[in-house]
């Protein structure tokens, strides 16, 4: 096959010494980048951008620099799960699903399994979205092209119905939560009329409320104040800890394979459209926590939670890349930088890089495969000493979180106002799970509101205030349709089931 | 008011580059240097149009050492850019801090009320001016923009222009041209203009005003077809792009019948109250930059107008750009109650 | 799940009904601007304040309802939601943080964050000096070295850097 030649080709490329230096180099700041919470991959990633300069100069030097830079990309995807399963502080948006199971599997003492498995499906969710893009990127690329508003929207509203359809606890705390996270993702400007809305007037509040800063605060700062009320130290500190419990992890993780393969699909799929690795994470949670049949006890600390979001977002972050090449649009923050660095070099993504600069594109593609792989050896080699970070007495390692949170929320946006916000964030944190509102559905309509809201007056506009824009063509009539199956499924069922006692 | 451009600053140009060039050999001795960390204020994302200059500038810095501290580049994109001119404005008398801009100088202040205008910060130096070009997609029939537009005015205002951000260059271009020609648009706002491209590629919008840069790889691949460019005359790029067409190719849209210009400055400012040495040292600075062969190759790969300005012919140029944005935005109904 | 020994700061009805009035003036602020920003579906879809405005509505609505209920739920009076105890030991890490975080703009990011690590090790670790100064001072060097060195991602800095020539 002609994939396969042009794959090993770039497998030449990519495994020379230097590259092969710069894959490690690249894999370990990513996971250093990842792990600190508000400095992103694509802070990270643009930060280096000016050193690659002067090395894309050199003949094939584009190729080492986009394997510096995307290795960091892979290093920020593995790191983004350590401090979501050891504090309860995503390092990167898309982890941020991964806490809801990751950490309450450290607190029971299983830190080593939970970062196995987030590690291990990490791997294979890049995996499969690195072998779709070997062998189908002709077939899948043009798929994006037919995402307008309408389809964004119906994408964001799948999300949606996916995760929030069936949570229990109190209806009221529920819609409390979810529609403060919408009336907070609405301050600042309002990007379809150009209008700032619910500023009043505040500086501060132009930019609005970031995400990561209200997750670093109602998840990091307020699971410390929780942990002080209990005493003074981290549950699960007393785990055992060595290298074995990775082999039993893998053991276990066969089990999970339809989880796998199911959040590995709704990955690519959110990669390419691109809506963005951290919906991708979220929709893969909510379909395994309905569809597993430990779905219930979705929360408490189970492995197979931790794999959905992982390899999702894993997969999407790698097939965001395709559309990154293919159409020069950005699926990621990161990939956006990525391709400002293309630019600068002298690259054009777009249809024709793939026959203009092979060498390039197969590099990078074989760069995803033999970068995925370091990463992989370099984190779970590390399993153990990040599980043992746990030990660290607590009058130690809480106030180092914590200046951490405060440097991870002031870099977001180079901001002090962001770090009081934290703190605040904080405070609420801790109340709110006290007094048993979920923090979930804030966070998922942090992230989704305004980009949900967006494409939803765009569509509006487009069809000139006509609804049924939403059922106007087979692939945005069926995903709408499936977002409110989704949504009534509990009804729908309740419904089937006296329909069915009735008769 | 249709002319959009004003002319009189071109005759300047040569003029301003030659007195640059002269000062230059007595500021040497006594000049101003960092002492410390400079921070490049980005009031724009990653990976934009804005960011990708800032970025290369200093790539092109680090990489000939022309500044002996370093250089830092702070994105503060909040409230379309306000963010940053904002702290800029805060920083007043601070030489460590400089600020590249795109036409959010004027139309964010305008549009949403914010307490900032460009007199708060020093001009320092125009480095170029970023084109405007209309496209549409290369499967429709339209070969040029009187076509074009015929067919919009018939469509009875169903026609989408997708642009990049709201009250914002984009849509000051198509509210112009709807001025000018009587055609209506329904007008679409997207995060970035890589976005924008392909939607028009994907048959989502019906047309687009990208910047070069933004659509070139669709132009190449045959997806996108450009109509005319929203400058004077045209761009000075003749290598082919496509198997027939160089950026020289591309008709000024005044020649077409469409009376509309556009240009977007890149410039770069320093916050207000700064010593005239201090500006010296980034004039000098940035000469140097587009000096460099780097610095001529990213200005061709992105077609820009190659008007560079300093001092008070700057000064001048940005006033009246002002004066213009109000015009246009008060026009539009875009200005802020 | 409190013991009976325990003093109760506050109660779980207490706390609720304060939480509800908060989440309630949340949502008629949120209705107020959007309100003025226009909530009507205009001719081409939604108007700026047409989502944020219904958002408000329903923050409202919510709060008002878990108002309520926590006014008839008498089993909340007696539950305490946070006691003394816990209090305390929370309010001594809360504050120095509050501290911390406001002393940024002023001492810069190192140094605030060297006292407040040593603070904390001092305080809850009762640790002696010895070992303080070299962790809370070599965590702060660390970062230096990660984020203005390496990273070249500058962090507020204050008199000392200044100082030391390290802005």
């Amino acid at each position: 096959m002609e994939e396969i030649n042009a794959l090993l080709q770039g497998f030449g490329v990519a495994l020379s010494p230097l590259n092969l230096l710069l894959m490690f180099v690249g894999v370990v700041l990513g996971i250093i980048i990842g792990v600190l919470p508000g400095l992103g991959g694509a802070n990270g990633v643009a930060i280096l951008l000016p050193l690659t300069f002067s090395m894309a100069q050199q003949p094939g030097g584009t190729t080492s620099a986009i394997i510096l830079l995307s290795c960091i990309y892979w290093g920020a995807l593995f790191g983004g799960a350590i401090t979501s399963i050891l504090f309860n502080i995503p390092g990167e948006p898309w982890s941020v699903a991964t806490t809801f199971d990751g950490h309450p599997l450290a607190q029971l003492g299983r830190a080593g399994s939970a970062l196995t498995a987030a590690f291990t499906s990490s791997f294979i969710g890049a995996l499969i979205a690195v072998i779709m893009i070997t062998f189908l990127s002709p077939v899948v690329a043009g798929f994006a092209l037919r995402f307008g508003p309408p389809e964004f929207f119906s994408v964001y509203l799948l999300t949606f119905c996916a995760f929030v359809g069936m949570s229990g606890g109190n209806a009221a705390k529920t819609i409390a939560s979810m529609m403060i996270g919408f009336a907070l993702a609405a301050v600042g400007l309002d990007s379809v009329t150009g209008t700032l809305r619910l500023t009043f007037g505040f500086t501060s509040l132009l930019k609005g409320f970031d995400f990561l800063i209200a997750v670093i605060g109602l998840f990091g700062i307020g699971e410390i104040l929780e942990t002080l009320e209990e005493g003074l130290a981290f549950k699960g500190a007393s785990a055992r800890i060595n290298f074995k419990v990775v082999l039993e992890t893998w053991k276990e993780l066969p089990r999970y394979w339809a989880t796998s393969l199911r959040s590995a699909a709704v990955g690519c799929f959110m990669g390419i459209v691109p809506g963005g690795a951290t919906p991708a994470s979220f929709m893969s949670y909510g379909l395994a926590r309905r569809l597993s049949k430990d779905g219930n006890d979705f929360g408490s600390g189970k492995v197979e939670g931790v794999v959905a979001p992982e390899t999702a977002a894993h997969a999407a972050g790698t097939s965001a890349l395709l559309p990154m090449i293919t159409l020069g649009v950005p699926g990621s923050p990161t990939a956006a930088v990525l391709l400002g660095g293309l630019l600068i070099w002298g690259l054009q993504p777009g249809p024709l890089l793939f026959v203009e600069k092979p060498d390039f594109v197969w590099g990078l593609i074989a760069s995803m495969y033999l970068g995925n792989i370091a990463g992989l050896i370099v984190v779970l080699t590390c399993v153990p000493l990040f599980a043992a970070i746990l030990r660290i007495p607590f009058s130690i390692i809480a106030p180092v979180i914590i200046v951490i949170c405060a440097i991870g929320a002031y870099t977001v946006h180079n901001s002090m106002f962001d770090v009081y916000l934290m703190v605040a964030f904080g405070v609420l944190g801790y109340a709110f799970k006290k007094l048993g509102y979920p923090l979930a559905p804030l966070v998922l309509a942090l992230v989704l509101g305004d980009r949900a809201e967006e494409n939803f007056r765009n569509a509006i506009k487009g069809s000139q205030g006509d609804l049924l824009v939403f059922f106007s063509n087979g692939l945005v009539g069926g995903l709408t349709s499936l977002a409110l199956l989704l949504l009534f499924w509990p009804f729908i069922r309740a419904g089937w089931r006296m329909v069915l006692g009735k008769s | 008011m249709r002319n959009f451009t004003d002319r009189d600053w071109r005759g300047t140009t040569a003029l301003t580059l030659f007195a640059a060039a002269a000062a230059m050999p007595t500021q040497a001795l006594a000049a101003w240097e960092p002492t410390k960390t400079v921070e490049f204020i980005v009031p724009a994302g990653t990976g934009g149009g804005a960011d990708q200059m800032a970025r290369i500038i200093q790539g092109i810095i680090a990489k000939n050492k022309l500044m002996k501290e370093p250089m830092v580049v702070v994105n503060k994109a909040g409230g379309a850019g306000a963010e940053g001119f904002l702290d800029v404005k805060e920083s007043k008398g601070d030489p460590h801090k400089i600020i590249i801009t795109l036409s959010n100088l004027f139309t964010t202040p305008l549009a949403t009320n914010t307490p900032f205008n460009w007199r708060d910060l020093t001009p320092v130096q125009m480095m170029a001016l970023d084109n405007f070009v209309l496209w549409v997609n290369a499967e429709t029939p339209y070969k040029t923009p009187t076509e074009y537009l015929a067919a919009v005015k018939a469509g009875g205002g169903k026609f989408k222009m997708g642009g990049t951000g709201s009250k914002q260059e984009d849509q000051i271009i198509t509210v112009a041209i709807e001025k000018q020609t009587g055609a209506k648009f329904i007008y679409i706002s997207y995060r970035g203009g890589g976005e924008v491209a392909v939607q028009l590629v994907g048959k989502h919008v019906d047309s687009t005003v990208n910047n070069p840069i933004e659509a070139v790889a669709q132009w190449r691949a045959g997806s996108l077809r450009p109509l005319c460019v929203f400058d004077a005359k045209r761009m000075p790029y003749k290598t082919k792009i496509t198997k027939t067409m160089s950026w020289y190719d591309i008709p000024p849209c005044k020649d077409t019948g469409l009376d509309v210009e556009y240009l977007m400055l890149r410039g770069i400012f320093m916050p207000g109250g700064v010593t005239e040495e201090h500006k010296q040292y980034y004039v000098d600075l940035l000469k140097k930059v587009r000096e460099t062969p780097d610095w001529k190759s990213f200005l061709e790969q992105g077609a820009f107008n190659q008007t560079t300005l300093t001092g008070k012919e700057y000064e001048a140029w940005v006033a009246r750009e002002e004066a213009r944005h109000i015009l246009l935005m008060r026009e539009a109904g875009f200005l802020a109650k | 799940m409190e013991s009976e020994q325990q003093h109760s700061a506050a109660s779980v009805r207490a706390v609720e009904i304060g939480v509800a009035v908060v989440i309630f003036l949340f949502g008629a602020l949120v209705v107020f601007d959007s309100y003025r920003l226009g909530a009507r579906w205009g001719d081409d879809g939604p108007q700026a304040g047409y989502f944020p405005f219904y958002v408000g509505l329903f923050i409202c609505a919510s709060g008002a309802a878990i108002f309520v209920r926590a006014l008839r739920n008498t089993a909340f009076a007696a539950e305490s939601f946070v006691s003394r105890e816990e209090l305390k030991k929370i309010l001594t890490v809360l504050v120095p943080t509050i501290v911390y975080v406001s002393v940024i703009g002023y001492l810069g990011f190192y140094v605030a964050s060297t006292l407040y690590i040593a603070y904390f090790m001092w305080h809850l670790g009762k640790y002696a000096w010895f070992k303080i100064a070299p962790v809370s001072i070599g965590v702060s060097v660390a970062f230096f070295l990660i984020f203005e060195i390496w990273f070249s991602v500058p962090l507020p800095k204050g008199p000392l850097e200044a100082a030391l020539g390290l802005n």
